[in-house]
């Protein structure tokens, strides 16, 4: 847990500098607005970290984040008693989408940048190609609810973050980060470094499914949804802390990086910086907190190859 | 993961099967034959197999309208992947060239309309050269990988063109109209400008002393460090050129639509499209392998395939879905040839 | 020590190391070395493992700066801040591992950092000329400098390493076990190479453990043991005899935990055993016993137990319980693997000490256990459960690892190399915990290097030779009759 502080820290501030700003934001139902905005991203970033902690990348989801709603609008259609089945497929769906990229990155040893960048233009390309072009159809009442009302919007949230600092302690979470620090030790300690691998990228499969029914509830239907979103799920699993490579970071500071990235963009907002220029703070933001990070870590710690040569 | 050499594949290759399987048999003249012989081999497929099919679809595939399309439509990603090659040889890769295409059409569009032609090139040839120094300067004294580097630096710009543009500015004069649009015989004006730049790239990897230094640190950091290679130096270079190819690109793209426009780098996916060629072309994502041969070839098998659909009419979605499986089944294949 | 000829000869030394003396974290592993050699001269350099060969090795070649003492070459005094700097004056290193690319051609790895240029553009045609010419010299025609350095077998891989020291124009070459990896037509071939790098005046620094090649290939021979010279002498003045005498006659005053006499039930037995590495392997290891496995390096210790464990299966022959087609097979038939490399096989070291001690538990699916009495009996201290490994001693890293075994209860546990790079007192504790835990009814394999250790620890000892086992010797052999089977100069 310590090593984790400086992210927890950060997310303090900001939030107590949008509360001086905004005073609302202190009251239970403007906190849990922002709690609610942030609920897709945070998932998200849950999702994506099982993947990078394993060692690897998944550039999919924010399509996957597209298609779902695209999907749910088109098969639902205002139809009401159509919602269940189809949160079912949904989800399902992201399952599925996750166990291809998984599959395709382990068994067919397709580095995980190309398998999730084919598996992006895959999905767009397909999930428009059955809409004909543009997103058709409408969502119903009873499915907006999730990303629209914020109790539930927030209950979600804490079901997914309570299940992923869950699954993080479990053997599956263990042997997963295992496998992402050191993968030779953890295949001859009997860990299927495959089937965990696989596994993570399933978890981030349903990480974007349920990202998607939220968004698909809170800011609705359309064809830009998802866009970038992989982009801001790997920073803000980077921002708390999780290294590119695998091996290191905790699920719960990932999520908190979400929220910092959401409580920046508030702040930004709320001190009159155009929506514009908040991605360039974004951009200097997260270089400098992962070169912070890079250079605080002491070089005799992070064995290199040649070290390893020089010294046996 | 090495604190320096950004290495955005290396994670993947998997210990667990060392593969000691398969042996001899059908298989050798499969490894024998180079990922980039593999491309040209595919390319050629593909322009086979699509005449074919425009044929039995009562059309002609090979006129010199198409031609000219496939050129021109690959030009300007041709151009982008050519710079990303020389990042992702030297173990590297580039997510900035989207923004900085779109960047570099704004820069070039409002210098030529306030003055001159060549005040506007020299302008983006700056610029780009800037922003490649960046990156370089932060993957190698900051120690940021470079994905996470080059993404935070694609925001920067993204911030500053979301800021100051709302849509399509500037205006680039006629006489550098020609340049999006003239031709010589078959041959358009840009794609001679794809080709200078691919035999400029080609010429600096096989013949200069710089392009042997790529090869070394994408191939191994510590043996190029321990060869008294200047390591860092390198990867700066190399991002100052990709950087470079992508104003490029974006000067042609200027050419083209005749105005900057803000959303032409990302429109046309240049980032992660210029990294899928290359790949494509059997260049290896960890680095240290592969060429600007084989990318040019990437480019071409992608153009081609859009241009075969283009003529059956196909889908603009079901291009997409193609391109990705085939983008995905190449490198599988690439995977395994290694493993045989 | 030996003042034989001194005078008379430093004149014409190429190479001179007074006094080199060094320590790492306050261990010191060089003590007052010298070490000279002449233009024209191979030199042995001979010791046990952990003897500082390779320490004194890296500090000739600028890897590792001094504590205190002169190297000069020519007569001229050298400070080495940088690798390069040796290579610059004329000391080339060849290390077990290469420092090539696989993917670039010979004449480019030859030529790495330093191309040769015309008119600003690599002369590529000058570096295949050189590189032909060099290969020719060295009489090699089995492949050609545009070849890619990737389709080399080690051997030929290793002649580039050479070219590139000729290249280099190095006068000073150290060859770090070079034949180590090699097969025995192949190693005549290097022999060859080396006798051609002495023809031409060059200086060649030759580390083996392979007594033969020594009497064989050099002129003087430096013994090095526990970091201190204990002699230098002409090889033809001397016999492998009293060279193992020099390098293990020290005083046994390690202590070892009493052996057993008893051994139980057959837990682990193999019949012609072999896959690519091993041949025609027949053993047994029984309940109690703990069963030494010695044999040089490269005579394919590491690929047996990897075998046995199930990570390098056989493919060939009758193993029981089961013969292991993976590590899942080989942890359920109740085997555990305490790899030689500990960093890069055995731990993950960002993970916690507790993460690491569960990882087989958990990977197999089994109930995680308290870890508490675990950690207490392996005397982890201090028995920290959340800090992470790579903060730990080696000695207490191995204590980890052998934790992580032990919440398994193995019926039998493969040991390579259990106590390399751990101090004193953590050796003593992990010697006791292995007999202690052998006593309980586990059958142990144990490869060491360290020849002491496996005397003072087996019950048999069984010796490997060019992938087969050459035969089994008996509890408290001398260490001579071990070195005489695994290098297979029974006759001499």
């Amino acid at each position: 847990m310590k090593r984790n502080l400086p992210i927890f820290a950060v997310l303090l501030v900001l939030l107590a500098a949008i509360a001086l700003a905004n005073p609302f934001f202190l009251e239970p139902a403007g906190f849990l607005a922002f709690v609610k905005r942030a609920a897709p991203l945070v998932i998200l970033a849950a999702g994506q970290y099982f993947v990078i902690v394993s060692g690897e990348f998944d550039l999919s989801v924010g399509s996957l984040v597209t298609a779902e709603v695209v999907i749910a609008a088109r098969l639902i259609d205002g139809n009401e008693d159509a919602t269940w089945p189809v949160l079912v497929l949904l989800i399902g769906f992201g399952l599925l989408v996750g166990l291809v990229n998984g599959a395709v990155t382990t068994l067919l040893r397709v580095p995980s940048f190309i398998t999730t960048l084919g598996t992006m233009l895959i999905l767009t390309g397909a999930v428009f190609l059955w809409t004909g072009g543009a997103p058709v159809g409408a969502l119903s009442q009873a499915f907006r609810v999730f990303g629209r009302d914020t109790l539930w919007a927030v209950l979600i949230l804490l079901a997914v973050g309570v299940a992923a600092a869950l699954l993080m302690r479990a053997d599956f979470g263990r042997t997963l980060v295992a496998t992402g620090d050191n993968e030779r030790a953890a295949a001859l300690s009997g860990v299927r470094v495959n089937r965990v691998r696989i596994l993570a990228f399933v978890l981030s499969g349903l990480a974007a499914a349920v990202a998607g029914i939220l968004l698909g509830g809170f800011a609705g239907v359309s064809a830009q949804v998802g866009q970038g979103l992989e982009f801001s799920a790997i920073t803000a699993v980077v921002l708390g802390g999780v290294v590119l490579g695998g091996g290191r970071g905790s699920v719960v500071a990932a999520m908190a990086g979400a929220l910092t990235l959401e409580a920046l963009f508030t702040l930004l907002n709320l001190y009159g910086i155009s929506g514009a220029l908040e991605f360039t703070v974004q951009g200097v933001i997260i270089i400098a907190a992962v070169a912070a990070g890079a250079v605080r870590l002491p070089r005799i710690f992070t064995p290199r190859k040649g070290d390893a040569r020089v010294a046996s | 993961m090495s604190t320096t050499g950004p290495r955005v594949a290396e994670a993947s290759a998997s210990p667990d099967g060392d593969g000691r399987t398969g042996s001899g048999g059908p298989r050798r003249l499969w490894t024998a034959l180079d990922p980039t012989k593999v491309v040209y081999l595919a390319l050629a497929a593909v322009i086979a197999i699509g005449w074919v099919l425009v044929a039995l679809d009562g059309g002609a595939f090979l006129t010199t309208e198409t031609i000219v399309g496939i050129q021109q439509r690959s030009a300007a990603l041709g151009i982008v992947a050519v710079g990303q090659t020389l990042a992702i040889l030297a173990g590297s890769l580039d997510l900035s060239v989207a923004y900085l295409i779109s960047l570099s059409s704004l820069v070039a569009a409002e210098v030529m309309e306030a003055g001159s032609v060549p005040g506007g090139v020299a302008a983006v040839i700056g610029v780009s050269a800037l922003v490649g120094l960046v990156n370089g300067l932060v993957i190698t004294k900051l120690h940021v990988h470079a994905f996470i580097a080059t993404l935070g630096v694609a925001l920067i710009i993204k911030g500053v063109l979301d800021h100051l543009y709302d849509g399509p500015a500037g205006r680039v004069p006629e006489s550098f109209q020609h340049l999006g649009y003239d031709r010589i015989g078959p041959i358009p004006v840009s794609a001679l400008l794809w080709a200078a730049v691919a035999g400029v790239a080609w010429f600096l990897l096989a013949k200069s002393r710089y392009g042997y230094r790529v090869h070394a640190v994408g191939g191994d950091v510590e043996v190029a460090r321990l060869s008294g290679i200047r390591t860092d130096r390198v990867v700066v270079v190399t991002h100052v050129l990709c950087s470079l190819c992508a104003g490029i690109a974006g000067l042609l793209l200027a050419s083209r639509l005749g105005a900057g426009v803000p959303t032409v780098g990302t429109d046309g996916g240049y980032d992660l499209e210029s990294i899928a060629a290359v790949v494509l072309g059997g260049t290896a994502l960890a680095g240290g392998k592969g060429g600007v041969a084989g990318t040019v070839g990437g480019v071409l098998l992608l153009a081609v395939l859009d241009s075969v659909f283009n003529q059956l009419e196909v889908n603009s979605f079901f291009k997409d879905v193609v391109r990705g499986v085939v983008i995905v089944a190449a490198v599988a294949l690439y995977a395994r040839r290694r493993t045989s | 020590m030996d003042g034989k000829g001194r005078k008379s000869a430093e004149s014409s030394r190429l190479l001179r190391m007074v006094g080199i003396t060094k320590g790492f974290l306050g261990v010191r592993v060089l003590t007052g070395v010298d070490l000279d050699v002449a233009p024209g001269e191979v030199h042995a350099v001979v010791g046990e493992n952990g003897a500082g060969k390779s320490t004194l090795m890296k500090i000739l070649a600028g890897v590792h700066a001094p504590d205190d003492g002169t190297i000069e070459i020519d007569g001229r005094r050298v400070r080495f801040g940088h690798p390069l700097d040796a290579q610059r004056a004329g000391v080339a290193i060849i290390y077990q591992e290469f420092n090539l690319l696989p993917e670039r051609s010979v004449a480019e790895n030859v030529f790495l950092g330093r191309e040769p240029s015309r008119r600003g553009l690599v002369d590529a045609a000058a570096m295949i000329r050189e590189t032909g010419r060099l290969l020719a010299e060295l009489g090699e025609d089995s492949f050609g400098p545009r070849d890619p350095v990737k389709r080399l077998s080690v051997a030929q891989q290793q002649v580039v390493e050479i070219v590139k020291a000729l290249s280099l124009d190095a006068r000073i070459v150290v060859m770090d076990e070079p034949t180590a990896a090699l097969a025995e037509h192949e190693v005549e071939l290097l022999h060859r190479l080396v006798r051609r790098l002495q023809d031409r005046g060059l200086a060649v620094l030759y580390i083996s453990h392979r007594l033969r090649e020594v009497f064989d290939l050099t002129s003087r021979v430096t013994v090095l043991k526990d970091g201190a010279r204990v002699a230098c002498l002409d090889t033809a003045a001397t016999g492998p005899d009293e060279l193992i005498r020099l390098m293990v006659g020290r005083d046994l005053g390690s202590y070892f935990p009493p052996r057993s006499s008893a051994a139980g039930e057959v837990r682990l037995s193999v019949t012609g055993g072999g896959n690519a590495h091993v041949h025609d392997i027949s053993l047994e290891l029984r309940a109690g016993e703990i069963v030494g496995l010695a044999g040089l390096q490269g005579s394919g210790r590491t690929e047996l137990v990897k075998a046995l464990f199930g990570a390098e299966p056989f493919t060939t022959g009758a193993m029981t319980p089961v013969r292991p087609r993976s590590v899942r097979e080989g942890v359920a038939a109740g085997l555990g693997l305490v790899t030689e490399d500990r960093k890069a096989e055995g731990l993950a070291l960002r993970q916690s000490v507790r993460d690491n001690a569960l990882l087989v538990a958990r990977a197999a699916g089994r109930r995680v256990p308290a870890l508490t009495a675990l950690l207490e009996r392996v005397r982890l201290s201090p028995p920290r459960q959340e800090q992470e490994v790579r903060y730990l001693s080696g000695g207490n890293q191995q204590k980890v690892v052998l934790a992580k075994w032990l919440v398994m209860a193995p019926d039998v546990l493969l040991f390579d190399e259990p106590t390399r790079g751990v101090d004193v007192g953590a050796k003593a504790a992990i010697h006791d915990l292995m007999r202690s835990v052998a006593e309980e009814g586990t059958a142990i394999l144990m490869i060491s290097s360290e020849l002491p250790e496996l005397i003072g620890m087996s019950d048999r000892i069984l010796v490997l030779r060019d992938g087969r086992l050459a035969g089994e010797l008996p509890a408290g052999v001398s260490e001579e009759a071990i070195m005489h089977l695994a290098a297979g100069e029974e006759d001499s």
